[in-house]
């Protein structure tokens, strides 16, 4: 029972991680009908954009609070990464929106071994270790000598996670930005004759997606303390399953399905075996989209003859 | 004469087809005779084409037998009971056979109960030729041919002959439908009207019993839709293929049609000989909007018909 | 009216503004990740170094790049003038492209005995060639049926593993005087292994919808390598599997003893007839995965698949089971790709599940999107070019100069290959060769242009 508690716990933090990130694949998924392969590697840059701003506040500038750090390297890295994902869109897909289906998931693959590649050349190609911050835990319940904690990095990963969530709950649903969204999302053309701004409504969802990742990315970082160029691929893989679990195309549908990948991820760990908890994900990935492909809050396809 | 009564190749009963809380076919029952053009009109939105996907088989439906006979009406009255008494989707006899559609998966509508058709908005191999169009729709025939690839792959000469007859029933078709000389062009740079005869054709080397058209003269012009009337009722005499259409052009449906079986909001509201059909009050007032039978009157009075 | 210079000057200074744009985007983009770069420190931290030198002179380039680019594209009324340049030079293109299969085929026939060819040319070509098969099998999948495949590599993992297990465990434990034609023996096994996973891992998913295939198609292979990756009783685990024999020249091994393949054709021994066979090993294995395909899209299941690509509910109301349609498909691509498996480990004689990551499945799949879905030729030039290129890189030792010793300019293979994907999509979203040839004809074949031709969906 503590065990399972502890993992609960544990399934929730890395859950919200993987929901971050599974917004933006089905944000984007949700308006141009593409799976953004490069979406994974978008979180990995982040995560390095934050270890790089981190070092910079910490060993040059000296900033004494980690709390203060942690929220000024937050902002950075969405920032960057914003500009990042902004740049992937404008270069890599809209030249190809239109065009034939292959194009552009080539296209995004291509970007994704760039990327992965180019922080490869500028980083290296080693781990990349944090000194391990805010490790202090609360203990939640006692059995013998068994402790069931909760630590203080898990407690603002998922606070950080909920804000997140709210406020870009709040411009998708209550901002003209959000509105333009769901329009083109429903439809383009149309939506396009009603005076809605179409490619710049296009390139604010990759910046949204990009900055949320850039939350996960940060909040990777300082759950493990470690990056590398190649953290990109199975997070990312992770979070497309989460987005198609929870219904692609449904934002609710993302989180609920980031924090199920979470806990199953963990349990499965926790229960079964380490070295297969990414044949438990990718299975699920594939048992998902053959037994319900609308997934859990998606709306169910119904064929055209 | 009332051959759909007598002499049936297809009995819709008590279909009906609900999509979540939408009915788009309620209860609907009519028969097809042999050899008949059977046309179903009905206003947008009175459910024709979902009764097509339901007896081609891209719908299952909620509830309801469709039943297909090859044969007589001796074969279907003998056989149908037991048939759907054994669950299963059809069975063949010394005197023909019997299909149950609604239990068949679509191909297998195509395939054994010999059902073609075509669609609204049509639906050809685009980036194939013609003739590739044509050959695809034989693909059954010419793939038994072929021993399943194994003999074409060591080029048998079984298979060259199948092909053969194959291109020829295909070059046969293209005359009938005027299109010998476009057997080489890819199928979507054809014009439009060309398209919509092309697809008929493609249907029709299936070799099937009946032809399910979509609203075949949709788009056309006057003279091409005059074209496609000399087609249909040729196909039905060389044949003896039987025609099951969804139409709007109601010259059309007068003048090569049997039968009509007019649906409105998923419910049959008249079936009969396109005579009956033009005089009967219920059918003007579903296509012009009214409900009082009264009014009908008036109005059938004040635009002359009738 | 304006004058022209003014018109002139208003365009220079916009071009300036939008380079400058672009020029601060690229700032935005390179500042954090090539202005700063961290390394492992003496005591395991961190420590920062600075490149802003590198970061100024990549948005001076960026900023030359664009204003270059508006000003030279705002100069030229029309940019259909070079499309119709293209137009003209096609029937010169066209001849060139007939002749180009034959000439590549005579071309790789007489390879070995070229002057020039040494055993780097031969490993090179033998490389290529693994890849053009892998390339021609995929395109069975992807460009004839449409059917999208990003974990192909996984069949290409099952028959390398099943000729590995078979030719160093089952055959040694049960025939051992088999041994000698382990290969010949193994090659039609694997194949069929593979073709067999084809169908059991396709039948449940081939009625997903584009994209959705991909993915699941791209677990499927992962799932796969991790399994061999921890599986160690059965693949060995991440030190994989060694010793696997090497092909015998139909029972005659390329050794030097007097059992050998030279001694018994009264040739001088020289390692290099091992490579020369090998080579025309898979020569032979992808002419006849050119020849099957080619002879396929004549047959009706050839056509079937290229109609299956451009309207799968057409199909089915003409009575085609698409399901089976497909899968055989998967299973015949399935089944290429395990032959060249078992290629690939009896060349290399280890096998590892790092040589199955995603990387390859992705690079088999660029080769037949870049050359154009569907073309033979395509995929060859494709293969050439990205397996040809990518290795190019590897000489490029020069640079060493320019960039100073410390420029290893293999690190920048990958990196190159992402951005050329990217960039051939944009230039030619349907590949090189993207044109169709009609599979038969009343009277003369005509090219089917590549906007007509659908791309599948499933």
């Amino acid at each position: 029972m503590e065990v399972f508690v502890q993992q609960l716990i544990n399934g929730l933090t890395l859950g919200s991680i993987y929901g971050l990130i599974a917004i933006g694949y089905t944000m984007v998924f949700g308006i141009i009908g593409m799976v953004n392969f490069a979406h994974g590697d978008v979180f990995m840059v982040s995560a390095f954009i934050a270890l790089i701003a981190f070092l910079i506040l910490t060993t040059w500038l000296g900033v004494g609070s980690v709390v203060l750090a942690l929220l000024i390297v937050l902002i950075v890295s969405m920032l960057f990464t914003s500009i990042v994902g902004w740049t992937i869109e404008r270069l890599a897909y809209r030249p190809l929106r239109g065009s034939f289906r292959l194009a552009p998931l080539i296209s995004a693959i291509g970007m994704s071994i760039f990327l992965m590649n180019f922080v490869q050349v500028t980083q290296g190609p080693r781990n990349k270790p944090v000194p391990p911050m805010l490790s202090d835990v609360i203990v939640v319940m006692q059995e013998g000598s068994y402790q069931v904690t909760i630590s203080y990095k898990q407690i603002i990963i998922i606070v950080v996670t909920s804000v997140m969530l709210a406020c870009f709950w709040y411009v998708v649903q209550k901002t003209p930005l959000g509105r333009a969204q769901r329009a083109c999302e429903q439809d383009r053309k149309m939506a396009a004759l009603l005076g809605v701004n179409v490619d710049r409504t296009i390139s604010l969802t990759f910046v949204m997606g990009a900055a949320l990742a850039a939350v996960a990315g940060t909040m990777y970082l300082m759950y493990y303390g470690v990056v590398s160029f190649a953290d990109g691929f199975v997070p990312g893989v992770k979070a497309f399953t989460a987005a198609v679990l929870g219904g692609i195309g449904s934002l609710p549908g993302a989180v609920l399905g980031g924090l199920l990948i979470g806990l199953i991820e963990t349990l499965w760990s926790a229960y079964f075996s380490v070295e297969y908890k990414d044949v438990a994900a990718f299975s699920i990935l594939a048992i998902v989209l053959i037994f319900m492909p609308q997934g859990i809050l998606g709306k169910p396809e119904v064929e055209k003859v | 004469m009332r051959r759909w009564e007598n002499e049936p190749i297809l009995a819709v009963e008590h279909l009906t087809m609900r999509f979540g809380g939408l009915i788009a076919v309620n209860d609907l029952s009519f028969q097809a005779g042999r050899g008949d053009i059977t046309a179903i009109i009905g206003p947008n939105g009175a459910g024709k084409t979902t009764v097509f996907n339901c007896v081609t088989g891209f719908y299952r439906p909620t509830e309801g037998r469709i039943a297909l006979v090859h044969g007589d009406a001796a074969t279907l009255k003998a056989h149908l009971g037991p048939v759907t008494a054994h669950d299963r989707g059809f069975a063949r006899f010394a005197d023909g056979a019997v299909f149950l559609l609604e239990r068949l998966p679509d191909h297998l509508v195509a395939r054994h109960a010999r059902v073609a058709r075509t669609f609204q908005n049509i639906r050809l191999f685009q980036g194939m030729t013609v003739l590739e169009n044509l050959l695809v729709a034989q693909h059954n025939g010419l793939m038994h041919a072929s021993n399943f690839t194994v003999g074409g792959l060591i080029g048998l000469p079984g298979f060259r002959k199948a092909e053969k007859a194959a291109v020829a029933r295909a070059v046969h078709w293209l005359e009938k439908v005027n299109l010998v000389a476009r057997a080489d062009d890819p199928a979507g740079d054809l014009p439009y009207g060309d398209q919509r005869r092309l697809e008929i054709a493609r249907a029709m080397c299936s070799d099937p019993v009946l032809l399910c058209l979509d609203e075949p003269a949709a788009g056309l012009n006057p003279r091409e839709s005059a074209a496609l009337n000399a087609l249909l009722l040729s196909i039905r005499q060389e044949t003896g293929t039987s025609i099951l259409l969804i139409e709007h052009d109601m010259s059309v449906v007068m003048e090569i049609s049997d039968h009509v079986v007019v649906l409105d909001y998923g419910v049959k509201i008249a079936d009969g000989s396109p005579e009956e059909i033009k005089n009967d009050p219920k059918v003007i007032a579903a296509y012009l909007g009214v409900e009082d039978e009264a009014e009908v009157e008036k109005i059938v009075e004040e635009v002359g018909l009738d | 009216m304006k004058s022209d210079a003014a018109t002139a000057r208003a365009d220079f200074a916009a071009a300036l503004k939008d380079a400058a744009i672009a020029a601060l985007i690229a700032l935005g983009v390179t500042l954090p990740l090539v202005g700063f770069r961290t390394d492992q420190g003496p005591d395991y931290k961190l420590i920062l170094t600075t490149r802003f030198d590198l970061v100024a002179v990549m948005v001076a380039l960026v900023f030359a790049a664009r204003l270059a680019l508006t000003l030279w594209t705002g100069h030229r009324p029309h940019a259909a003038g070079s499309s119709a340049v293209l137009e003209r030079l096609k029937p010169a293109g066209s001849a060139l492209f007939r002749l180009a299969g034959p000439a590549l085929l005579g071309l790789a026939l007489v390879l070995p005995f070229l002057p020039v060819t040494g055993r780097y040319e031969l490993d090179l070509g033998i490389l290529i060639l693994t890849y053009i098969m892998l390339g021609w099998g995929l395109n069975i999948v992807v460009g004839l049926a449409g059917l999208l495949d990003l974990g192909y590599v996984a069949f290409y993992a099952v028959g390398a593993y099943s000729f590995a297990i078979i030719s160093t465990q089952v055959i040694p434990a049960t025939l051992p005087a088999l041994g000698p034609w382990a290969f010949w023996i193994c090659l039609p096994i694997a194949g069929l292994l593979a073709a067999f996973w084809g169908i059991v891992l396709g039948f449940p998913v081939l009625r997903l919808r584009g994209d959705y295939l991909a993915i699941v198609t791209l677990a499927f292979g992962e799932i796969i390598r991790i399994v061999l990756l921890n599986w160690q009783d059965f693949s060995g685990g991440p030190n994989g599997i060694a010793s696997i024999p090497r092909p015998t020249f139909f029972g005659l091994p390329f050794t030097p003893g007097k059992d050998g393949f030279a001694a018994t054709f009264g040739l001088h021994f020289d390692p290099t007839h091992r490579i020369v066979f090998l080579y025309y090993v898979i020569l032979m294995l992808a002419l006849i995965t050119a020849f099957v395909s080619t002879r396929l899209r004549r047959l009706p299941i050839g056509r079937a698949w290229e109609a299956l690509r451009e309207d799968e509910i057409a199909c089915r109301s003409l009575g085609i089971n698409t399901t089976n349609t497909k899968l055989t498909a998967f299973a015949l691509g399935a089944m290429f790709g395990g032959f060249a498996g078992s290629f690939f480990a009896t060349r290399q004689g280890f096998i590892s599940p790092e040589s199955f990551n995603f990387m390859e499945s992705a690079m088999i799949l660029a080769i037949v999107v870049l050359g154009g879905a569907g073309s033979l030729l395509g995929v060859v030039i494709s293969a050439i070019a990205m397996v040809g290129g990518v290795e190019m890189l590897r000489n490029l030792e020069f640079l060493k100069s320019v960039f100073g010793p410390n420029f290893d300019p293999t690190q920048y293979r990958m990196l190159i290959f992402g951005l050329v994907m990217v960039l051939i999509m944009i230039w030619r979203p349907r590949g090189l060769i993207a044109t169709r040839r009609p599979s038969i004809a009343l009277k003369e074949k005509k090219t089917i242009s590549s906007d007509l031709i659908q791309e599948g969906h499933g």
